[in-house]
Parts: structure tokens; C-alpha cells; sequence
């Protein structure tokens, strides 16, 4: 293919008038414009994009999910003409749910596959582990997952929850309405819930709230016996849980095992999302809180369509989450800032990213060309009997994403 | 005074967890010398048989107990296939083994992939073992006593088995000097057989009891199967009494210092105790001459 295009390339002249790196991979820059070595084919009547989920290993579970809401946006924007009428052709590759594989194949899809960009990673590590390689290539990465903030890489669009569109409304959610007093903090030992907690623990003082513990389990514990002893003895209003994967379903077991229940001391987690209610039992889940952005249960035409779709293309049973559904969003916000920019190079997709909204199925989202994270509305949800999650508050607008919490005087680094 | 209770008990149920999950293993890399990594997949094949199985027995309050022996038949079975195509020909190649078994471990838990999906699969728990009982005071899940309860049942089972029947004293007769044993007529290869039998149902019977506990996923297995091959190294390779003074053990400790520090220092310090405790005592708590590595 790379060596069609030097010919081709002589054709494609409104490839040049657009400032494209056109060159193959490895060759000589060609235009005063071009400012890394992308060697992107803008040339045909397709375009290559890359997804990079892991498709096997302990991630397997979650991101497996999110490669199939990105494949479903890809056909919808494919039946709906392309962008900037080039079809968009997927190279797919599996993270195998080890940060050193994302970067690796990260690497594949920039300089081997040429993407016009990548969508998809899902672990903070994951996410670190790529970022040098994308900033390296001057290349893009969409991260679709809610994550700890206190990032903002030029290269990088987040289009999960920053730390202040998901944690700090669920702390809002649980003094306004809920009027707790103390809190007990249970995670699993990684850099996420370490650093929510460490945003917890300083709303929490200046907000009045007594942090009554805080627990760490390893990544993949599922025994809970002496932390849920603690939390008992604790007696805390309610429990704030950044716990991740596996040890969820260990959690909530040993939980209702000791008779704590969701009205006597609720928790509250961020990481369970429709998909996970299963494998956690609903009778165990069934009226905690969860808090995200999205909920399969939105009422709105926008989110029907995505449903409907999803099922139609999945099975009756499939369920829908705020990471598919921001990985889905993701997908249609590049198509918006690429034909904004009317040019597929990196940078004139970021200049033009700022202020591109997309309908989303959790509302409609607007991307901040600043920071790269976009204005979300914060829901808290609680778990209903058959296992989906109802919206049972909302911050009523979406909230600008403020990555660094620059705008929480309380906050201190 | 409250505080010490609940801990011995969380060590106690933790410890119960331990044991079960060892059990199978004090057969077949104690007793055997086979390193069987593949151990693990066999407890989530158990597990998986306990989903199958409550999708097929309407009762709830039944499924758990019918799962059980069905769990000690899909382990045992997994591990006598296990034996007969691959192990047979490795007795004499313990390195071969780990990284062979390792591999079958990796199949099998893409096999459960495959079949059941990647997402977790939620086994209800039967009616009767919902909620606790108060025991001094210490509000008791019925689950964790269920395991308890189930634990000291296995470890009793084979230790009659070993110790009042043909097999088990076949067993101990290989175990103790194979050629020996192969000279009085004893058939070594059957024993060997029945013995991954065993050791295998028991992983299976493991994974049933598990589903109270955690998630029912692929990777089950691999979350459990250095804490087994510890339990098993602490206690003595090939004792089985070492195995449950291990387990309880290791499980009380683990379930002081997470009370009195945190999860992931107390999991620190239970490996750090583990390594000075067999720089000390190298054979574990308890050992006996096997033809086993060592």
C-alpha cells in the first residue's frame, strides 16, 4: 500500500492543499506544513483507524464490551457516509490487558498501520504506558474510561468522567441528600482509588464529614471478611467504594453476609456499572448507589437509538455502560472535530477540537480544546431489582471538566 | 475484646477458604510431586459447574448441594484427562510439568471464555445460607460457616479414605516407596490416577464452595493458585495435617494484620513471614520422606 501511494499521491491534490503529511511511512517530509511523520493515507476513499481494547486477559471482561459499542459508532458513521467522505476502515488490536502490549500495539497502529487516530485503553496504567508513545508520534488517543484526573496530555482526548464530574458530585450527592456525617473508604490498592480517596478525604474536611476509615485491598482480593468487620465496627453513615473489578462481587457478598444493608449504610461505588451488576448478584447490589455519567435507563431518543442498536447487534440481554457509551461518544466526537478541521492531521484535529458537541446518548457533551476532557453531567444512580441503575440525582447541567480541580479552593495537591 | 473475636473468626473462615483450596494440592503436588498449575482452573471449572448447575436445578436451596459432588466429578475428571495425556509421560520432569500445566491452565480459562463468556456469572446462594448467626456476639455469615463446616468434611473425608481403605493405603504405599509398592503388586499407575483424582475433585469441590464468596469468572483460578501451592509448601510438602495447621495458620495471620494494619501491607507481611519462616525451616511444619521434589 506504501508503495501505491507516491502515486497516487500526485492525484490527490486537495490531500496537499489540506497541509497533509503526505509521505510514507519512514519518507521525507514533503509541505512546510507538516509537523511530525504521520503517514496517514488520506489518499483513497477510506480511512484507517485504530481500536486497541484488550480482547483477552483479566480486562477482557470490560473492555471486550467497549471494543463492541466502538465497532457499532464505526458502522453508524460508515452507513452515514464516512468522514469527510472516506469510509472508515478499522485496524483492531488487543491490549491483552498488559500495559506494555497497549504501548507496544499502540506503536504497530501509529507507524505500521498509519491510523488517522486510536481509539480505546481502559487502566490508568494502560493509559500511561501509551502516552509517551502518542505524544512521541505526535499521534491521537481517545480514552473512553472515568479515571483519577490530574492528566491533560495534548495528545490525548478523555471522554470518561474527570475526578470532578463523577467523585465530587457522588461526595455533593451523599451530603446534600443523603446528609452523612462520617464515611468509610474501602478501595483496591492501585493509583485510582488512592488518589479519589486522597479528593475525598480533603471535600470531606472541608465539608464537615468524618472520614471514619479507609481501606486498601490488592487488586484481585476477594477476601473481605476483615474489612467488612471494620466497616461494621466503623458504623459509618455511608461507605465510599473505588474497589475494581472481582473484588466487588467478594465486597457486597461478605456485606449482606454480615447484614449491613443499602438503607441502614449505603454505599456508594464508581466503578460498577450495568455490566458488572450480574456478576456481583442484584440481590446483593439492589439499592446501592452507583456514580456516573450514564445510565442505560436514560430517558432520550439519543440514548433508545443507542440501545436498541446495541441489543439489536448484541443480543436481548446486552446491557449498556458509561464506558461504552463514552467510547461511543468518542468515536462520533473525533468524526465532528475532523470535519470541523475539514483535515485528518493531528494537529489540526486538536486546534479544532474546542467547542465540538455531539448528542450524546448520555446528553449532548462538548469538548473542551483546553484540557482535552469534555463537559459531562454528573448522575447518581441506585440499582434497581432487575439489575439496571435508575438516575436518582442529576447535577442538572453538564459540568466543565476540571482535571486539575483548579476551581476547588479545597484542594491541595 | 469484640474486635479479637471477630478477627479469630475471619482468620478462622479465611483459613477454612485456605485449606480448601489446598487440599487438592497437598494430593497432588504433595503426595505426587506433580506441579500442577493448572490446579486453579480446575477449582473454576468447579465453579462453573456450580453456575451450570443452578441454571439446571430450579432449586436454589438444592443447587449448592447437588453441585457439590457433580464439582468433585468435573475436577476429578478434568484432572484424570490431565493425567493420562500429558502428566503420565512428566513424572520425571517436574520443570516440564509447571510449564506444561501452566499452558493447559491458560486453554482451559479461555475454553470457560468461550463457553460462558468473559463477564462474571452470579451463582445464587441457596435461601439457607442467607444472612448470619450471632456466635458471642460476632454476627457469623452462614456462608463462611457453610465453608468452614464443608472444609473440616473434606479434610475428614480424606483422611479416611487414606487412612481405612484399600486406595488410601495403596496411595501411602506409593507415595512411600513407589518400587516397594510396584513389588507386593500394587498398581502404580492406577494409583496415580485415582490419586489426581482426588486431588482434582477436591479443587473442583473448592470452586463450588468459592461461588458463596467471589465471582464466578475465567480467572478464578489464578487468584487462588500461589496462595494454594503456599499453603502447601508452608505446611510440609506431603503431610496433610501441615496443610490445615498452615491454612489456619496463615489465614489468622493474614486476618490479624489486615485488621491491625491494611489489606495490601498485611498481604506484604504474611509473604515476607512466609519466606523467613522457610528460610528457618526449609522442609515446612511438618514433612515426611516422599519421592517428591525435595
Amino acid at each position: 500500500m506504501r508503495t501505491k501511494f507516491s502515486s497516487r499521491l500526485l492525484a490527490a491534490s486537495s490531500v496537499l492543499a489540506l497541509g497533509m503529511t503526505a509521505t510514507a511511512c519512514g519518507g521525507a517530509k514533503t509541505g512546510d506544513t507538516a509537523t511530525s511523520e504521520s503517514c496517514v493515507d488520506t489518499s483513497g476513499d477510506t480511512i484507517k483507524i485504530g481500536f486497541l481494547n484488550s480482547l483477552s486477559g483479566t480486562m477482557a471482561i470490560s473492555e471486550t464490551t467497549v471494543f463492541k459499542s466502538l465497532s457499532m459508532a464505526a458502522e453508524e458513521i460508515n452507513a452515514d457516509g464516512g468522514v469527510l467522505g472516506k469510509k472508515l476502515e478499522i485496524v483492531s488490536e488487543d491490549g491483552q490487558s498488559e500495559p506494555t502490549v497497549f504501548a507496544e500495539k499502540a506503536t504497530k497502529l501509529i507507524q505500521d498501520d498509519c491510523v488517522a487516530a486510536v481509539f480505546g485503553g481502559w487502566t490508568s496504567s494502560s493509559r500511561k504506558a501509551m502516552l509517551p508513545v502518542f505524544e512521541g508520534n505526535d499521534a491521537l488517543l481517545f480514552y473512553p474510561v472515568q479515571y483519577e484526573g490530574l492528566e491533560s496530555s495534548h495528545n490525548i482526548f478523555y471522554t470518561g468522567a474527570t475526578t470532578n464530574q463523577q467523585i465530587i458530585p457522588a461526595l455533593d450527592f451523599l451530603k446534600q441528600e443523603k446528609k452523612i456525617e462520617s464515611i468509610f473508604l474501602v478501595g483496591s490498592d492501585y493509583v485510582f482509588p488512592r488518589t479519589a480517596n486522597k479528593i475525598i478525604k480533603q471535600y470531606a474536611a472541608a465539608n464537615g464529614i468524618e472520614v471514619l476509615g479507609e481501606e486498601y485491598q490488592p487488586l484481585g482480593s476477594t477476601d473481605f471478611g476483615t474489612v467488612v468487620d471494620k466497616v461494621k465496627a466503623a458504623g459509618a453513615d455511608a461507605v465510599f467504594n473505588t474497589l475494581n473489578g472481582d473484588s466487588n462481587v467478594a465486597f457486597f457478598k461478605e456485606y449482606k453476609g454480615k447484614g449491613l444493608t443499602a438503607s441502614a449504610m449505603p454505599v456508594l461505588s464508581v466503578s460498577i456499572a450495568e455490566e458488572e451488576v450480574p456478576g456481583v448478584g442484584v440481590g446483593n447490589l439492589e439499592g446501592q448507589y452507583t456514580a456516573w455519567n450514564y445510565y442505560q435507563t436514560i430517558d432520550s431518543p439519543a440514548n433508545q437509538k443507542f440501545v436498541t442498536d446495541f441489543k439489536a447487534a448484541n443480543g436481548a440481554k446486552a446491557v449498556t455502560s458509561d464506558p461504552m457509551e463514552a467510547a461511543y461518544t468518542s468515536l462520533h466526537l473525533w468524526k465532528g472535530m475532523v470535519e470541523k478541521a475539514d483535515s485528518f492531521e493531528v494537529e489540526d484535529v486538536i486546534d479544532a477540537s474546542d467547542g465540538v458537541t455531539y448528542d450524546a446518548p448520555e446528553g449532548t457533551v462538548e469538548v473542551d480544546g483546553e484540557n482535552h476532557h469534555i463537559a459531562k453531567t454528573a448522575l447518581i444512580g441506585q440499582v434497581n431489582s432487575e439489575g439496571l441503575i435508575d438516575t436518582v440525582w442529576s447535577s442538572d447541567k453538564p459540568i466543565e471538566p476540571d482535571p486539575y480541580l483548579k476551581s476547588y479552593d479545597w484542594w491541595k495537591n | 475484646m469484640d474486635a479479637l473475636l471477630a478477627q479469630v473468626f475471619t482468620g478462622i473462615s479465611a483459613g477454612a477458604v485456605l485449606l480448601l483450596i489446598a487440599l487438592g494440592l497437598t494430593l497432588t503436588f504433595g503426595q505426587m510431586g506433580v506441579i500442577n498449575m493448572a490446579h486453579g482452573e480446575f477449582i473454576m471449572a468447579g465453579a462453573y459447574t456450580a453456575y451450570v448447575v443452578s441454571t439446571i436445578v430450579a432449586s436454589t436451596e438444592l443447587s449448592l448441594l447437588i453441585a457439590l459432588p457433580v464439582g468433585f466429578v468435573i475436577g476429578g475428571l478434568l484432572g484424570l484427562a490431565l493425567e493420562a495425556s500429558v502428566l503420565r509421560w512428566m513424572y520425571a520432569r517436574p520443570l516440564d510439568t509447571l510449564l506444561v500445566t501452566y499452558g493447559v491452565g491458560l486453554i482451559l480459562q479461555q475454553v470457560a471464555r468461550d463457553i460462558f463468556g468473559a463477564p462474571a456469572k452470579e451463582v445464587p446462594a441457596p435461601g439457607w445460607l442467607d444472612g448470619s448467626i450471632p456466635i458471642l456476639g460476632y454476627d457469623f455469615p452462614l456462608t463462611r460457616l457453610f465453608i468452614i463446616v464443608l472444609a473440616g468434611l473434606c479434610v475428614a473425608a480424606l483422611l479416611a479414605v487414606l487412612r481405612f481403605t484399600a486406595l488410601g493405603r495403596q496411595i501411602r504405599a506409593t507415595v512411600g516407596n513407589r518400587d516397594l509398592a510396584e513389588t507386593i503388586g500394587i498398581s502404580t499407575r492406577r494409583t496415580d490416577r485415582a490419586t489426581f483424582f482426588i486431588g482434582s475433585g477436591l479443587a473442583g469441590v473448592a470452586g463450588v464452595a468459592l461461588t458463596l464468596l467471589g465471582s464466578t469468572g475465567p480467572n478464578l483460578g489464578t487468584s487462588y493458585i500461589v496462595q494454594a501451592f503456599l499453603v502447601v509448601v508452608v505446611g510440609g510438602i506431603g503431610h496433610l495435617k501441615g496443610t490445615i495447621v498452615a491454612a489456619l495458620g496463615i489465614g489468622l495471620l493474614q486476618a490479624f494484620l489486615a485488621h491491625a494494619l491494611t489489606g495490601s501491607v498485611a498481604q506484604v507481611i504474611v509473604f515476607l513471614a512466609i519466606v523467613a519462616f522457610l528460610q528457618l525451616r526449609p522442609q515446612g511444619i511438618l514433612s515426611v520422606r516422599t519421592r517428591s521434589l525435595a
